[in-house]
């Protein structure tokens, strides 16, 4: 059980929520997540990054996107309400060292994720530029904070709205150009941005770092659902992960394999959606 | 075999005890011998293959006494010798025969914690019924006594009837113990250091208890009533209990000791890491471990409609392996919906370690066996989901070390099954999330920990049993080794005051 301690909506269907996990806050390191359900005999377990962590409150951070059934369903729990069940910190701490020159790349959701880490790099010493993109203007989360870390800050949307109009891709290739270039790139976003950052980067011979958002269900190594082909090796991300070298990452395979319920899981969310329509108007 | 009614069994056995009850103290072993093996009662298995009830309904109180006249109350109890937790086999079922069913529980207690679930999933035809002096004497390891089915009967006369007795537990000792996982080994511990008095703590990385019991054997073989009606007996017990707690992240284990004050730990994580073959095509769409889909049908609920979690929607599969795990994949996905279920494996029959009642139970659901043939290649679509699978065919050749005759490839004998779903089944490691948290721990080369006689590891204070000793084995071993832990501990425990 863990109580929700604050709750806030960043944009149509991006919320950042606090919850009462003394434990979780106290062990956890950056790149670590946890993994949820909002109902604990029928509910999905899912997996979210912990974006920041407060002992003295004993909290932690998870901003999340609706995007299914269960991220809905999350959405709509208010402050003080309990959360059944809370699992983590899972996954293997991000390895964080003075590198330094690094360049995190952050899209959409990816942002949330990326904050600890970037935290941590700056705290080790290394000049972080931080390059952040979304589709729009309105998509864009946590530019403040971003912004308050980087050494170098490059805001991207797709259609132009703000920042530059540009894939994150763009700004990534011209670091990589300078000299000096970068020594390090973590990326985390969408699959399909990882994929192409590491593309961006490899001729340059730039280690790129991904975080990997595969499907899984325990995340602690025991059902191998989570697992994805890295160079010639099999991997579990929720173990072994979920940080890996994405020059070797198979990213097709990984984004086939998310792919695996996508049918059942639009129906999910349409049930979902419409019940609690019906709902509304049975209380109206 | 045809299928017999569950009725017309029981009725079969009201008339057989009429006949045998009112000699029975004077039954000569011949005579005991010509009563009837009393067949156990199963739902019909065409309407059983759609749903996820008990496939075995149990004997009825008449089966089990016919049943248990058969037993020859033998002065050399070869069958307590097959027992890995030497159950007073002949005295327990000697109450059976007599009608005491309190004093057979009683019995059973002695000795085991889990009746309900070992009469149940116990290999007894490779343990105490194997050394059955009936079934040697009747030359047919199928006619040896029930032992397995008896148990079980009496521990769900225990359930059903609300007997259920609280194990009394002595005054606090004001010592503190943990025990890091919630299957079978890690229940039994909890038990026995509770009835000590001292306080015990259950941490189980997942939402709910039970380990393999929970979220690997399915209902239809072990509903999860029993599952639950143990865990409310310890938490009658007054075992505190926390879920959602993975002990090596969520807190180190060495640190329940120096942080937490935990005066011992036991460490029952299980084996649970999934074996894959290493073969071409292993990650495509809909290539699954076992572990994977049994949690998602099991602990998630996958086949309810309410549940939020998916599973594939399948209509060939193909199951490879052949132990309990893979019979219990194929009748799941049977139920599941799959139209043809195929189980390849590399041997055959004979050599298959599942135990024989799921075997047979598997064939009756409609389950196909592809024997002496195992699968080389995953082969999928444009969009990476599995369309089939190339297998090759074996003959067996000679006895290798374990005295099976090993499987030789036939060259140039590849073909393709066309199937839309492949669940591995091969095996279990074990997991290793507490080593690789804890270096202190010695573990061997397959990542097991090391334990003494007593089940003490290498870190004082810290015991560990079951799979995660043994690798993959029995839930009756692994019950054993909580037993022996417990002692330990307590043992330990006793010596510090
Ligand atoms: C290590 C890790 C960290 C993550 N951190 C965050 C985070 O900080 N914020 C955030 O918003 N999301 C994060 N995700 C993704 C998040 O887990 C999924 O969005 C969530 O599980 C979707 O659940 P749902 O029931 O709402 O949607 P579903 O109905 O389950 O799925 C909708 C779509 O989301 C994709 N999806 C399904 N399950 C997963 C899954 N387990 N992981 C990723 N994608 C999935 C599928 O492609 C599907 O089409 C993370 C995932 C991983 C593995
Ligand atoms: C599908 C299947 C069918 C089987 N059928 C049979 C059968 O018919 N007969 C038979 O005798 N045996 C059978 N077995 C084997 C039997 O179930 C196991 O041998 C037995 O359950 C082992 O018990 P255990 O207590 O050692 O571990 P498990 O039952 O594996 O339980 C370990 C528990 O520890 C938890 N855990 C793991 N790591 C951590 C951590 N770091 N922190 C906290 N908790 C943790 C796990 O979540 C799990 O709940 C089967 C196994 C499977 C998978
Ligand atoms: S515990 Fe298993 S081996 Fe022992 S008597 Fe019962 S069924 Fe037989
Ligand atoms: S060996 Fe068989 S017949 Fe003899 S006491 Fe044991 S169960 Fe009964
Ligand atoms: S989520 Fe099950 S092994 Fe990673």
């Amino acid at each position: 059980m863990s109580r929700i301690l604050f709750k806030q909506q960043f944009t149509e269907d991006v919320f950042l929520m606090r919850l009462h996990a003394p434990l979780i806050a106290e062990e956890r390191q950056a790149g670590q997540f946890i993994i949820l359900q909002t109902d604990d005999d029928f509910g999905e377990r899912i997996p979210l990054t912990i974006a920041d962590a407060d002992t003295k409150e004993g909290s932690i951070t998870i901003i999340f996107q609706v995007v299914g059934k269960t991220t809905k369903q999350l959405s709509t729990f208010s402050v003080d309400d309990e959360l059944p069940a809370l699992v983590g910190p899972l996954g293997t701490p991000t390895h964080i060292e003075n590198f330094g020159r690094v360049v995190c790349v952050g899209g959409g959701i990816g942002v949330a994720p990326l904050h600890p880490i970037a935290q941590a790099l700056k705290k080790a010493g290394n000049h972080v530029t931080i390059i952040t993109g979304a589709r729009t203007k309105d998509l864009l989360i946590l530019e403040n904070e971003m912004k308050a870390i980087a050494d170098e800050f490059i805001v991207c949307t797709d259609d132009g709205s703000y920042g530059r109009k540009a894939l994150v891709t763009a700004p990534l290739k011209e670091l990589c150009e300078q000299t000096p270039k970068p020594d390090m790139v973590i990326s985390i976003g969408p699959p399909v941005m990882m994929k192409f950052c590491s593309e961006t980067t490899r001729p340059y011979q730039v280690f790129t770092q991904v975080s990997l958002n595969t499907i899984m269900v325990d995340g602690t190594g025991m059902c191998g659902g989570c697992r994805v082909n890295v160079g010639k090796e099999v991997k579990f991300v929720c173990v072994d992960g979920p940080e890996f070298d994405g020059h070797l990452v198979d990213f097709d395979n990984m984004i086939n394999r998310l792919n695996s319920y996508k049918d059942i899981e639009r129906h999910h969310y349409k049930c979902f959606v419409e019940n609690a329509f019906k709902e509304q108007e049975v209380e109206a | 075999m045809s299928y017999i009614q569950p009725e017309q069994l029981a009725e079969q056995a009201r008339s057989l005890l009429d006949e045998y009850l009112p000699k029975v103290s004077s039954l000569k072993v011949k005579e005991r011998q010509k009563i009837p093996a009393q067949e156990m009662p199963t739902q019909d298995p065409i309407v059983r293959s759609a749903n996820m009830e008990e496939v075995a309904l149990g004997y009825s109180f008449e089966q089990a006494q016919l049943e248990a006249i058969r037993c020859l109350q033998c002065p050399k109890q070869n069958c307590i010798e097959g027992c890995p937790v030497k159950i007073d086999i002949p005295r327990f079922i000697h109450h059976i025969a007599q009608g005491e069913m309190e004093q057979a529980i009683a019995v059973l207690k002695e000795t085991t914690l889990l009746p309900a679930v070992c009469g149940r999933v116990c290999p007894q035809e490779k343990q105490c019924q194997l050394h059955c002096t009936l079934g040697k004497a009747l030359k047919d390891v199928d006619k040896s006594v029930a032992i397995g089915r008896l148990e079980r009967f009496v521990a769900d006369w225990e359930r059903i009837n609300g007997k259920t007795v609280i194990p009394a537990v002595k005054p606090a000792t004001g010592k503190k113990v943990a025990v890091v996982g919630s299957g079978p080994a890690g229940l039994v511990v909890a038990a026995d250091c509770r009835r000590e008095g001292h306080h015990v703590t259950i941490f189980e990385a997942f939402h709910k208890l039970g380990g393999v019991l929970r979220y690997g054997i399915p209902e239809f073989r072990l509903p999860n009533d029993i599952i639950d009606n143990e865990i409310e007996t310890l938490k009658a017990m007054g075992v505190e209990i926390k879920t959602n707690f993975v002990v090596g992240r969520t807190r180190k284990l060495i640190d329940l000791i120096e942080k937490d004050g935990y005066d011992a730990v036991f460490v029952g994580t299980g084996a649970g890491l999934p074996i894959f073959m290493g073969i071409e095509g292993e990650n495509l769409v809909g290539v699954f471990s076992a572990n994977e889909y049994l949690t998602r049908a099991n602990l998630m609920k996958a086949f309810e409609k309410r549940a939020d979690t998916p599973i594939y929607p399948s209509r060939k599969v193909m199951v490879l392996g052949g132990g309990n795990v893979a019979m219990d994949a194929s009748r799941m996905a049977k139920r599941l919906g799959a139209g043809t279920v195929y189980v390849v494996y590399r041997r055959t029959e004979n050599e298959m370690p599942a135990r024989k009642e799921e075997v047979l139970h598997a064939k009756e659901e409609g389950v196909e066996f592809l024997f002496l043939q195992n699968a080389r290649r995953v082969v999928g679509d444009s969009q990476g989901r599995v369309i089939g699978v190339e297998c090759v065919r074996y003959e067996l050749g000679e006895p290798d070390a374990s005295g099976r005759r090993a499987p030789v490839l036939i060259p140039n004998s590849e073909f393709v099954m066309e199937v839309d779903t492949v669940i591995v089944a091969v095996g279990n490691g074990s997991n290793p999330l507490i080593s690789q948290t804890t270096p202190q721990l010695a573990v061997n080369k397959r990542g097991n920990i090391l334990v003494d006689e007593t089940q003490k590891t290498s870190v004082d204070k810290i015991f560990a049993g079951g799979d995660i000793v043994l690798g993959a084995a029995t839930v009756i071993l692994a019950m054993g080794e909580g037993r022996r832990s417990a002692e330990g501990i307590n043992r330990m425990l006793a010596e510090g005051e």
